[in-house]
């Protein structure tokens, strides 16, 4: 972190768990092991599946999380161990970020009777709302 | 295919009627039926003079051409090859739930039955569930959605062929006056044949019975389809 206190929150630093925007690893998260240059740096992600590798900043998203204090260049296996430990996986999917993305990704999904469904459904709800509504006013 | 260019592989903007209508081949055709001509026998006997001829004599009636064509004709070459009918797609099984693309009843969700001689599909609403009776339909113009009805061991009578579904055909040409009027006034429509309607109704008895098996699964036949703003075909999945 800068010494001198900045408006910026997310940092592209080592431990900073970033979102993969492209690929073939595209949606899934990784940590920041290791920064190259100004363009990209050694990704890595032991229990999301994502190999080590060096990956251009343009083709990822940072996230709120950071690994606290992973040293420099630190190899799989401690990887693993401090997303192990702190739980970070587990913390991404319950963040908002990650239910909105999965929540996308499940209607994309849905084939023509279930989308019909879920117009059944969001008819059902806005029909409770407005009588409850009319109820209290 | 001249002048309906291709959509996609195997549907030309124009509908067959169109074309039809477009290269205007009916205008040199006249269909009248031609009295039959009379059979003339192919030699006929005729009196020859002389009296060492024998008197009579088999002559035939047409007689062969004194020489032989000057020139070789080229004979266009007849194409052994006719078409075969459409391979179902994979996707269509019996039961499968079908979002009919053209026609009179484009946007209707109906029930697959199954795939005729010719390659057609045989579709019901079930009419009293949407309104669409038992149908032919082309899966070119069709969606297949992941849908299906569960039809069980339901088996479509052998009846349902093409030649159930085709018009009866009528000789000759009718004016357009003979075809709406009887005696100066519209005529009465001739009522829906009653074997038809009762066909119709054995059909549907299973399909509604087994719709009736999913929730909300009679509703969603009962609606069309359509796509609203942001919505492409070819990113929906079915």
């Amino acid at each position: 972190m800068p010494a001198v206190e900045s408006n910026f929150k997310r940092f592209v630093e080592v431990g900073r768990v970033v979102l993969l925007n492209a690929g073939p690893y595209e949606g899934r998260i990784a940590v920041i092991a290791e920064i190259i240059d100004h363009n990209r740096a050694i990704i890595d992600g032991p229990t999301t599946g994502v190999p080590r590798q060096s990956f251009r900043y343009r083709h990822l998203s940072l996230t709120p999380f950071v690994l606290t204090k992973l040293p420099r260049g630190a190899r799989s296996g401690a990887i693993r161990k401090q997303l192990e430990k702190e739980g970070t996986v587990a913390k991404w999917e319950a963040s908002s970020w990650a239910q909105k993305r999965a929540a996308i990704a499940k209607r994309r999904s849905l084939n023509d009777f279930a989308r019909f469904q879920v117009m059944l459904a969001k008819k059902q709800r806005r029909d409770q709302v407005r009588k409850t509504l009319a109820k209290s006013a | 295919m001249a002048r309906s260019k291709e959509l996609v592989p195997g549907i030309g903007r124009l509908s067959r009627s169109q074309v039809y209508a477009r290269r205007g081949l009916f205008k040199g055709q006249k269909k009248s039926e031609k009295p039959a001509a009379a059979e003339v026998p192919a030699t006929k006997e005729v009196q020859v003079g002389g009296e060492k001829n024998s008197g009579k004599r088999l002559v035939p009636t047409a007689k062969a051409p004194r020489f032989y064509p000057a020139d070789d004709v080229r004979h266009t070459k007849k194409s052994r090859k006719s078409p075969k009918p459409a391979k179902l797609r994979s996707s269509i099984t019996p039961g499968t739930v079908l979002i009919l693309l053209a026609g009179r009843f484009r946007g209707k969700r109906v029930v697959f039955l199954k795939q005729l001689e010719s390659g057609l599909l045989l579709v019901t609403g079930p009419f009293k569930v949407n309104g669409v009776p038992l149908r032919r339909v082309n899966q070119a113009y069709v969606i297949a959605t992941s849908t299906k009805v569960d039809l069980g061991d339901f088996k479509v009578d052998e009846k349902f062929n093409d030649a159930y579904f085709a018009k009866p055909s009528s000789k000759g040409s009718r004016s357009a006056e003979e075809e709406f009027f009887a005696e100066g006034k519209p005529k009465a429509k001739e009522a829906f044949p009653e074997s038809k309607s009762a066909d119709q109704k054995a059909v549907d008895a299973a399909v509604v019975a087994a719709i009736k098996k999913t929730d909300a699964l009679g509703k969603y036949l009962k609606a069309t389809f359509g796509l609203s703003k942001g919505q492409f075909p070819h990113q929906l999945a079915f």
